[in-house]
């Protein structure tokens, strides 16, 4: 008796039940596109990546005795730090990053930090996303305000960016249309029940845009090839957070942006970072975090295949840790980090770093990394560069306040 | 008009069967009877204490220690295998496993059955306020004792009780790494500095390159403490503050261990004062003579008697019962009953139902995974019995028990659950929910009795059109109003 009829597809059923009528409300949910061939993928180290473990500043005279075991050694020393220049090294564990060094294909940010300048994860996470200089003022991140700026194109269906998890992180949400998709399958959806959901959602915008997005993605990860999606399921419960993961998530990322109609702009996230005690140095828990990131990185350029060329990959942390080792092995709530651009897109194969120095002078408050690059002059040169977001917008919505950032020049090939 | 409803739904758990009924001739008084006194689990599922677990744990920890000389001892014969048979043994986490289970299913089963949900949800929100997470490898298997523990007797008590019952649980300190910060002043770390004089003296180099024990703080605790549990981020204080605190609480720290962290009762908190930074300290103005423990306790005191934490506790109990932006009026009115009652939590609740925003008819609260969880329990009347069913549905849903990844907690704003991949998985898991209980289940009763006068009736006609009841089971868990709050 229902007033159904079944469909192959649900995107079809859905067409044929009124979803789509409603999603047609909005437009640019389902049907905007810049056609653009550049990719973007984001990782957010969530946590407080330890930047004088990830790139250590080897050659430094007082490195070694503030990091004390934390220290990687300088390159050529047996478990040494990965050579990049006469100054900084590469952790041991960042075995691809070097690989996309040495091919030119990876710029390496030093004494870098957001504006924000506190120790809160937290707010220091909320400044990083929402593009301003203090963690409240906006709901909305900056990257989603530079994809809002961009001007519609048309093209086959589908949002510009997509968020690996079931929820879209500060940075991605916003005006855009943007979509959320997890590694974690959902192979047996009753078609019609998709249907009749669709029906009842139809007096809630809110429930209707979110349910035609999500059949959409679902869409896009059946083209994209949905074995990829099965193998990566998460299956039975209590699985720790195993670097297995974040490749999995790395590898769903590829497998979207690289389907017909899929996503150009991708944000990943990572947890883990905060290494208050027992870090380790060349090998132990943040070893074994960044090798885990480093192999996550690898399966995405595999994955993503010949787009790699046009991808830039942007891996940054709310902030870095305290130059000398805390109490308990570790490293506190630090100012200055590092960051990495890699991919095909990038003119890399360079360190990019105004070396402040770890003399207690030098230090910030007497324990930090001293900040000399502003990590929105990275965000505002790949956006400018890469995405070809206009130079004013980005000065002033996109990131309010930050004529002192002013973008890098020439991160990107030509 | 709904005042049963939004007492039930909104400050409860969602309604079993009679409930709305119950909470009908009464719905304000249903809810203040519920906050008096300490909050026992409803459900059946036994559960180690803390000290216990620990004490297994720490038997665990040894074994390991020796698999680990044994295979030493081999690797020389056969270095692949012997490699191999550590990597895949994990005591530690196994003897943590089966605690790990119970808790879930504990905490699963008492949402579906206590008849306190209002006290309830306030367990929930005072863990979710003193997060620790079970991703943790430490804290596996504890990171449940946290809120059976320190909650649930003071989560209708005085909150400086609530805060030092928290923060002097072994789950915390060994979440936030306080149990090895150590003063630099302290009998251990002076101990050691006269040892390593009196050896360079005797000019013995034994071994140069030998890393000497650096002793210190660990700041974790501390600023946590400031930023999370009591002052709020924007609560005044400099990084000074955090190191002065963090040194204040040097030697809240676990029993049990060996050589010089010998002593206590192993797993519960103990005061090490041999890690402890002697002597007065000045924090936030003010300086702090006491000594040993009681120095911490009494700054924990005067934070809990600071105008700013009874503001960042009204801010997040409004946030989680009214609205993702706290309407300011509730706030003050909420903030206000707390230093006006030295924090006595009763009168900041009774704060809270007074607040005619609370009353708002219109549902602002979009459900997180466990509440639409729990919910669904109560709404179907029935009660998990097995962890395996509890863990993977939070798994499925994206909120797994006890396991937050941070100590600020699981988010509590609609945008942090609300994405559309978010939604298939509800949708996934609706439709077996649907398929297991659709037997002797009438949907439409179902939505009568937890729902009330929030069903709409273009939902109601979707139930009797359905094609089977468990589709129709499927819709109502899925429809707009059962899943707002």
């Amino acid at each position: 008796m229902h007033p159904f009829h079944l469909a192959t597809t649900r995107r079809r059923f859905l067409m044929a039940s009124g979803a789509l009528a409603a999603s047609a409300a909005l437009p640019n949910v389902l049907f905007a596109r810049t056609g653009g061939s550049a990719r973007l993928v984001v990782v957010i180290l969530r946590g407080a990546l330890d930047g004088l473990a990830a790139v250590p500043p080897y050659a430094d005279p007082d490195y070694a005795a503030l990091h004390r075991e934390l220290a990687i050694s300088a390159p050529g020393i047996p478990d040494g730090a990965l050579l990049l220049d006469d100054t900084f090294g590469l952790h041991p564990s960042l075995a691809f990053l070097h690989e996309r060094y040495r091919a030119g294909e990876l710029v390496v940010f030093q004494a870098v930090a957001s504006p924000y300048r506190d120790r809160s994860h937290f707010d220091g996470q909320n400044v990083l996303e929402n593009g301003l200089t203090k963690p409240i003022g906006t709901a909305d991140g900056w990257l989603n305000r530079a994809l809002a700026s961009l001007p519609p194109a048309t093209g086959e269906a589908g949002e510009r960016a997509v968020a690996i998890s079931q929820n879209v992180p500060l940075i991605l949400r916003g005006d855009a249309p943007v979509i959320s998709k997890s590694p974690q399958a959902t192979p047996d959806v009753d078609e019609e029940l998709l249907a009749r959901l669709a029906d009842l959602y139809s007096g809630d915008d809110w429930f209707s845009a979110r349910l035609s997005e999500a059949v959409q993605t679902d869409k896009l990860a059946d083209d994209g090839g949905r074995a990829t999606a099965m193998s990566m399921q998460t299956s039975g419960a209590l699985k720790p957070a195993t670097p297995e993961r974040v490749s999995g998530v790395a590898r769903m990322a590829a497998t979207l942006m690289r389907s017909a109609g899929g996503p150009e702009v991708a944000v990943i996230e990572a947890g883990g970072w905060d290494t208050h005690a027992n870090q380790g140095g060349a090998k132990g828990a943040l070893a074994q975090r960044l090798a885990g990131l480093d192999k996550a990185l690898r399966a995405l350029a595999d994955e993503l295949g010949p787009l790699w060329a046009q991808t830039a990959v942007l891996v940054v942390t709310e902030f870095g840790r305290t130059a000398a080792m805390n109490g308990t092995r570790g490293t506190d709530h630090g100012t200055g980090g590092c960051a990495f651009l890699a991919g095909g897109a990038v003119r890399g194969g360079r360190v990019i770093a105004e070396w402040p120095g770890l003399s207690r002078t030098a230090l910030l408050d007497n324990r930090d990394l001293r900040p000399t690059l502003d990590l929105r002059s990275v965000f505002k040169a790949v956006l400018d560069e890469h995405l070809h977001v206009d130079a004013r917008t980005l000065a002033t919505r996109i990131f309010p306040d930050s004529s002192g950032a002013r973008p890098l020049q020439g991160l990107m090939r030509a | 008009m709904l005042q049963a409803e939004i007492a039930v739904l909104r400050f409860g758990l969602g309604a079993r069967p009679g409930e709305l009924t119950a909470a009908a001739g009464d719905p304000r008084g249903w809810l203040s009877t519920q906050v008096k006194g300490a909050v026992p689990r409803a459900g059946n599922v036994p559960l180690s204490p803390s000290d216990q677990i620990f004490t297994e744990v720490m038997a665990a920890r040894d074994e390991r220690q020796e698999i680990k000389r044994e295979a030493a001892g081999r690797s020389a014969a056969d270095p692949s295998g012997a490699a191999a048979a550590v990597a895949a043994f994990n005591p530690v986490r196994d003897a943590y496993l089966p605690h790990y289970r119970a808790q879930v299913l504990a905490r699963a089963q008492s949402a579906a059955l206590t008849t306190r949900p209002f006290a309830e949800r306030l367990v929930h929100f005072w863990t979710n306020h003193f997060a620790v997470s079970s991703d943790k490898g430490a804290v596996f298997g504890i990171a449940g004792t946290l809120e059976n523990e320190a909650i649930r007797p003071h989560v209708n008590g005085r909150f400086v009780d609530l805060l030092t019952a928290v923060e002097q649980h072994p789950a915390m300190i060994a979440f936030l790494d306080n149990q090895y910060s150590v003063g630099k002043e302290s009998d251990l770390a002076q101990t050691a500095a006269r040892r390593e004089a009196r050896r360079l003296s005797n000019g013995r180099m034994d071994d140069p390159d030998k890393p000497r024990r650096q002793f210190g703080i660990n700041e974790n605790l501390a600023r946590e403490i400031l930023e999370l549990h009591t002052l709020g981020v924007n609560g005044g204080y400099t990084q000074r503050d955090v190191t002065a605190f963090a040194q204040i609480i040097t030697g809240w720290s676990i029993g049990g261990g060996k050589g010089r962290l010998a002593g206590g009762v192993p797993g519960r908190f103990y005061f090490r004062g041999n890690l402890h930074e002697p002597g007065a300290k000045t924090f936030f103005g003010k300086t702090y003579y006491e000594q040993g423990q009681r120095q911490g306790e009494a700054v924990l005191a005067d934070l809990c008697r600071n105008p700013a934490t009874a503001r960042f506790v009204a801010t997040k109990l409004v946030r989680h019962f009214i609205a993702d932006d706290p309407p300011p009026a509730a706030v003050e009115r909420v903030a206000k009953a707390f230093v006006k009652s030295g924090g006595d939590l009763p009168h900041v609740y009774a704060a809270l139902i007074e607040a005619p925003e609370a009353w708002d008819p219109e549902m602002k609260k979009f459900k997180t995974p466990e509440d639409f969880v729990f919910s669904t329990l109560r709404a179907l009347n029935v009660s998990p019995f097995q962890p395996d069913e509890v863990t993977r549905t939070f798994d499925l849903l994206g909120q797994r028990q006890y396991t937050p990844g941070s100590p600020a907690g699981w988010p509590d704003t609609s945008r942090s659950w609300d994405g559309s991949d978010a939604l298939m998985h509800r949708i996934l898991w609706a439709s077996r929910v649907g398929a297991r209980f659709e037997q002797g289940t009438d949907p439409v009763d179902v939505a009568a009795s937890s729902l009330g006068g929030y069903v709409r009736p273009e939902t109601v006609t979707a139930l009797r059109r359905a094609s089977s009841s468990k589709q129709a089971l499927a819709l109502l868990l899925m429809s707009p109003e059962f899943q707002r709050r």
